[in-house]
């Protein structure tokens, strides 16, 4: 059949030195939290820290899955990210507030169901606004990275001004649901309910995320698309429509991140998004721009180290996060888990 | 001659300031192999490029299977029936070779036989199905891309320089599956720098020089005349 000789190709065996830098980013997570054990010594303040440091990484990935994947499959810088994230907290702290008796009482399912429908308001209002966003603002500037600078800086500035016009120019101060109120105490640790929530979610939907990203072929569609958009066109995909549902999707994800900040600090400003997109973008940077999994990794390093270090050296609390994307940078130029980009 | 699958006339094509297709007039026949040659640099990789729409022809006219595709999107026309194995090749490093080929499947899952067929074809691809395709050797990588564009059955099929450094051994394992491609009757138009792949495969060919096709004819006709060979690329192709 083919004129070629037989072969039989093997597979070199890695090193284990090679084994360990391929699987370096994922051992860093342990390797932090053991480390912030040794550091902080208590068990009981470890435990705290570790939880709180991961439900904030959570939601951070939340907020910066949706800007990774932009990025990656169209080069799409969106600062106008942040607006989304600001508006979804909007939109579901005003569902919150209106659905006040549900909140207020006693019964976790009703509390479940106020946050639930908080959270789809807040993701229907900001995926329809990042299709707007993407249509008006983003298309025309396709790939040209100054303009989409500016235009998306421009655009959040819009939607921020646009909150105080329709939700006044004060924050807002939340309670949380009365059974998300207070903490658990597990060996000694006290750990808040509601942090245990984000983590609980953060997780569900990073493992939904791989297995659309894996499994599924548009998922496929996604990740190849991230690689070489081009060839995926030419094989016969509209990327286009695939890129417009992605930054819808990611768009209401910030959303979704939103409403989960805000019930976090229990209190929201038309400004949180804008301030959240320090973390975003490191996350998304350290992660390696366009990787899913780099960014689930980069937001719980970065969630981790701020909450350590803020309890060992509060004055280094603000740099740490700076640092750490240093230090990363310089280890893997291209983050952690760097997309492959063909030329 | 009376029913080509794919014609161009006078497609001129910019790349930035270079005028590189300069009235590029070019008949596939159907059911037929074309090859498209010429010296490095004079467009034949942009001829393939803008007839599956990744470059914008500037002006002229594409005809497919009848229709006009000159200001179709990329996706459409390979929708419409175009494969494209490009140059570069366009392997997804990063996804495995079964993913890469799922990805050469538009109207659904790869079809057993015909994955048998391609594994007889390129067994290489078999050994490594699992595996991720950027590990691939380069003659393992172009074999993927030549599978992945046979994963189902197109109208018609843009192979750019399918041998290109490849190891003897290698070109003729891609020069039987493109063999075997032609005996079921597809129509190929094919960049080849290979003399002896090109003359065994070809039927027609169009030779390109600054951005327009100077001669087409029976490719046996220019095989055979060295003279045409010299007038035509500069060189006699025997020398290759």
């Amino acid at each position: 059949m083919t004129a070629a000789p037989d072969h039989k190709p093997t597979f070199a065996t890695l090193s284990l030195g090679e084994r360990l830098d391929k699987a370096m980013p994922v051992l860093l997570i342990p390797i932090l939290v053991v480390l912030g054990f040794l550091a902080i010594g208590a068990p009981s303040s470890w435990l705290t820290l570790t939880v709180s440091g991961l439900a904030m990484g959570m939601m951070i990935f939340i907020m910066a899955s949706g800007l990774t994947l932009v990025f990656g499959l169209m080069d799409v810088i969106n600062f106008g990210h942040g607006a989304f994230v600001s508006v979804g907290a909007f939109v579901g702290i005003s569902v919150l507030i209106a659905l006040g008796d549900w909140t207020g009482a006693t019964s976790l399912l009703l509390n479940m169901s106020a946050v639930f429908l908080a959270v789809v308001a807040a993701m229907a209002v900001t995926g329809v606004m990042g299709w707007g966003f993407e249509r008006v603002i983003v298309k025309p500037v396709y790939g040209a990275h100054l303009k989409q600078i500016l235009v998306t800086v421009g655009g959040l500035i819009v939607i921020e001004q646009l909150i105080h016009v329709v939700w006044g120019p004060d924050e807002i101060f939340i309670n949380r649901p009365e059974t998300l109120k207070g903490a658990i105490t597990f060996a000694g640790a006290a750990m808040e309910k509601y942090r245990l929530l984000a983590v609980a979610i953060g997780l569900i939907l990073f493992v939904a995320m791989r297995m659309v990203l894996r499994r599924t072929k548009i998922g496929l569609i996604v990740r190849a698309g991230v690689e070489n958009g081009p060839m995926v066109e030419a094989l016969g995909y509209r990327l286009r429509l695939v890129f417009v549902g992605v930054f819808i999707a990611g768009s209401a994800l910030a959303g979704l991140g939103g409403v989960m900040w805000g019930l976090y600090q229990e209190v929201i400003t038309a400004g949180m998004g804008e301030k959240m997109m320090v973390l975003v973008f490191i996350v998304a940077i350290i992660g390696g721009l366009g990787s899913v999994e780099g960014a689930f990794i980069g937001a719980l390093l970065v969630g981790l180290t701020q909450n350590y270090v803020a309890f060992l050296e509060p004055k280094l609390a603000l740099v740490s996060n700076i640092a750490l994307m240093t230090a990363i940078l310089m280890w893997r130029p291209q983050g952690m888990l760097p997309v492959v980009k063909a030329k | 001659m009376s029913d080509p699958i794919l014609s161009l006339s006078a497609v001129y094509t910019d790349i930035a300031q270079y005028h590189i297709l300069q009235g590029v007039d070019l008949v596939v026949p159907r059911g037929q192999v074309t090859m498209l040659l010429g010296r490095n640099g004079v467009g034949k990789t942009t001829t393939l490029k803008t007839i599956m729409g990744q470059w914008a022809a500037k002006s002229g006219q594409i005809q497919f299977g009848g229709a006009d595709i000159t200001q179709m999107a990329t996706s459409a026309r390979a929708r419409a029936g175009i494969g494209f194995v490009p140059e570069d090749m366009g392997i997804f490093s990063d996804l495995t070779v079964a993913e890469n080929m799922a990805l050469g499947c538009i109207s659904g899952p790869l079809k057993p036989e015909r994955k048998d067929w391609l594994l007889s074809a390129f067994p290489a691809l078999a050994t490594f199905w699992e595996a991720e395709a950027g590990n691939l050797s380069g003659g393992q990588k172009q074999m993927l891309s030549i599978a992945r564009a046979l994963a189902e059955d197109r109208k018609l099929y843009l192979i750019d320089e399918p041998t290109k450094g490849l190891a003897p051994a290698i070109v003729s394992t891609m020069a039987a599956a493109l063999r075997e491609l032609k005996a079921q009757g597809a129509s190929i138009l094919l960049v080849e720098q290979n003399f002896s792949v090109a003359k065994a495969l070809g039927d027609s060919a169009a030779v390109m020089d600054d951005g327009r096709v100077i001669w087409t004819g029976e490719m046996a006709e220019l095989a055979t005349s060295k003279d045409l060979q010299e007038r035509l690329m500069g060189l006699s192709m025997e020398a290759h």
